[in-house]
């Protein structure tokens, strides 16, 4: 496996895919730069969870061509286990494995996958738990968390593996609203810390203030796609303006026009100073 | 007269209780307590099966029983993967020889493990003799039925845990065997031990191999006491040291479900 350090983390080249006769996506061009945070919108059933899939193999494509860090996902040959070791996936329903305490959770894929040693892997695990917050949670079975909690356990045991791209789907979907900022909070320090993120989400907020870019999604095409700023805060397609007014009520649109009422990070990509409303 | 609801629920369970007690009352009275402690209590008789009964019989229905389960267990787990399999002839042979072997009688697969291997292969000798024929002789049977129990509980493991174990660059193979198996064999613990306690008294079958002294297991143990004695105290002993493995089995499973609760 060599990677080319100068390619982008993820490239998508002509993508189709259906699930018998139903076509779900039909023909997405897209990249992902390394150290790129990229949010993905659009409508139920667009196809972004099976774009998102397809980036790590968990759906065959049906037609396209993928690279992930230069490697082809789609090169029927591919070493698809070496490959996914680079890419961590973090899933709306967390998925941990709640046969293991949490620190177990976080170093069972280090030991058997990289053969890592049990002092080793428990000590990035431990890092990793302490960055997303639950150094306190590392003996306590999943069950026992709350779900905000266990995404988090869900994330920290994607990076313990060390990834160079992470996937989101919908993180925080399935959390009560007000477990949501935690978890948001880990992702946002994430991409701060340059993680090229590839992230599903109906969080207008956090794609307005983290993403560099923004790809709105409909009908499996990619409708529109750039910064944050022209996206949400001045769509070009009637499709996307549809979709923004209905995810979003009137009272946060207007808020998502005027940056001064919840300040973008320093370096963030920022939010129109101009006062432009959506729709 | 008109009954409120609660008291028309308070008079039912009063008849329920009083007929209880009625039968319970006439069986007490009935029986002839005498011939029945003579036929099924004598005191010599359960003296004298002491401590063959234990530290034989007994000794060796658990020594059968937990071979075959083992046989069984191990032998269930290869054909429950084989059904899962993705190649079409593993499945083919799994499902054909689960059919056949949950229609033959546990009897007869004993008999001819017992007695057909021998034949056909004379030169070779199963391993353990009675003890090794008893265990493959009822774990090929209990194999069919642990297999379909098996291969449920890892059905009923979300697909998530896979996704995920593969996302994390586990093969198939590694994060079947360390995130989906067990937690299918959580969920397989109460089914699991149904099949080895109908194997505790299937063990029972261990005559048709022609046990001697030293193989003997409870049932034998208590019918041949029987024969010699000519009374059924002994088969009243042999039901109750079923008991002592049966029941305590019971309590162990429950306490580890208690256990996997916490993890589930
Ligand atoms: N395994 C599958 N088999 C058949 N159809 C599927 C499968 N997975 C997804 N689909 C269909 O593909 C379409 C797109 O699904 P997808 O999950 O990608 O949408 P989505 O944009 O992620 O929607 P949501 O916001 O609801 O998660 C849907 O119509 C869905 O029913
Ligand atoms: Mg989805």
């Amino acid at each position: 496996m060599t990677t080319t350090p100068s390619r982008p983390a993820v490239e998508i080249r002509d993508l189709h895919k259906s699930f018998g006769a139903l076509e779900v996506l039909k023909g997405i061009d897209f990249e992902v730069g390394q150290g790129e945070v990229v949010c993905v919108i659009g409508p139920s059933g667009s196809g972004k969870s099976t774009l998102l899939r397809c980036v790590d193999l968990l759906e065959e494509p049906t037609a396209g061509r993928i690279w992930v860090n230069g490697v082809e996902m789609t090169d029927p040959d591919v070493e698809i286990d070496a490959v996914r070791r680079g890419i961590g996936m973090v899933f709306q329903s967390f998925n941990l494995f709640p046969h293991l305490t949490v620190l177990n959770n976080l170093t069972v894929a280090q030991r058997r996958v990289l053969r890592r040693g049990r002092a080793e892997a428990e000590r990035i695990a431990r890092a990793n738990l302490e960055r997303v917050g639950l150094s306190d949670k590392a003996d306590a079975f999943p069950a026992q968390l709350s779900g905000g909690q266990q995404q988090r356990a869900a994330i920290a045991r994607s990076l313990s593996m060390e990834p160079k791209l992470m996937l989101f789907d919908e993180p925080t979907s399935a959390l009560d609203p007000e477990l949501v900022g935690d978890v948001l909070t880990v992702m946002r320090k994430l991409a701060e810390d340059g993680m090229t993120m590839m992230v599903v989400t109906h969080e207008m907020a956090f794609a307005r203030d983290v993403a560099d870019r923004v790809v709105f999604m409909d009908g499996g095409v990619v409708v529109e796609q750039g910064p944050p700023q022209e996206v949400l805060g001045a769509p070009k397609h009637e499709r996307t303006r549809a979709f923004l007014a209905r995810v979003l009520d009137p009272t946060r649109v207007a808020r998502l026009g005027q940056p001064d009422e919840s300040p973008a990070p320093p370096e963030g990509p920022g939010l129109p100073t101009d006062g432009r409303h959506i729709v | 007269m008109k009954l409120r609801r609660r008291q028309r629920e308070r008079l039912s369970l009063g008849i329920q209780y009083l007929v209880f007690v009625a039968i319970i009352a006439a069986v007490l009275v009935a029986a002839d307590w005498g011939r029945l402690a003579d036929a099924f209590f004598r005191v010599d008789i359960i003296e004298s099966m002491f401590p063959t009964i234990i530290t034989v019989a007994l000794r060796n229905t658990i020594l059968y029983t937990v071979g075959a389960f083992a046989f069984g267990l191990v032998f269930g787990t290869v054909l429950a993967l084989m059904r899962l399999s993705r190649v079409a002839p593993y499945r083919w042979v799994a499902t054909a020889y689960i059919e056949l072997f949950r229609g033959l009688p546990a009897l007869l697969v004993l008999f001819l493990v017992g007695y057909g291997i021998p034949i056909a292969f004379p030169e070779r000798e199963i391993p353990g003799g009675v003890f090794g024929s008893i265990a493959i002789g009822l774990g090929l049977t209990a194999a069919a039925y642990m297999a379909e129990t098996i291969r449920a509980g890892i059905q009923a493991v979300p697909k998530g845990q896979m996704e995920a174990a593969r996302t994390l660059g586990m093969s198939h193979v590694t994060a079947m065997r360390t995130i989906v198996i067990p937690q299918a064999f959580r969920i397989v613990i109460p089914p699991l031990t149904n099949e080895l306690i109908l194997l505790t008294k299937d063990s029972s079958l261990a005559y048709v191999l022609g046990v001697t002294a030293s193989t003997i297991e409870v049932t034998k143990f208590g019918r041949d006491m029987l024969n010699d004695r000519v009374n059924a105290t002994p088969l009243l002993v042999a039901g109750l040291a079923y008991l002592v493995i049966t029941l305590p089995l019971s309590q162990v499973v429950r306490r580890l479900e208690l256990r996997y609760a916490k993890a589930r």
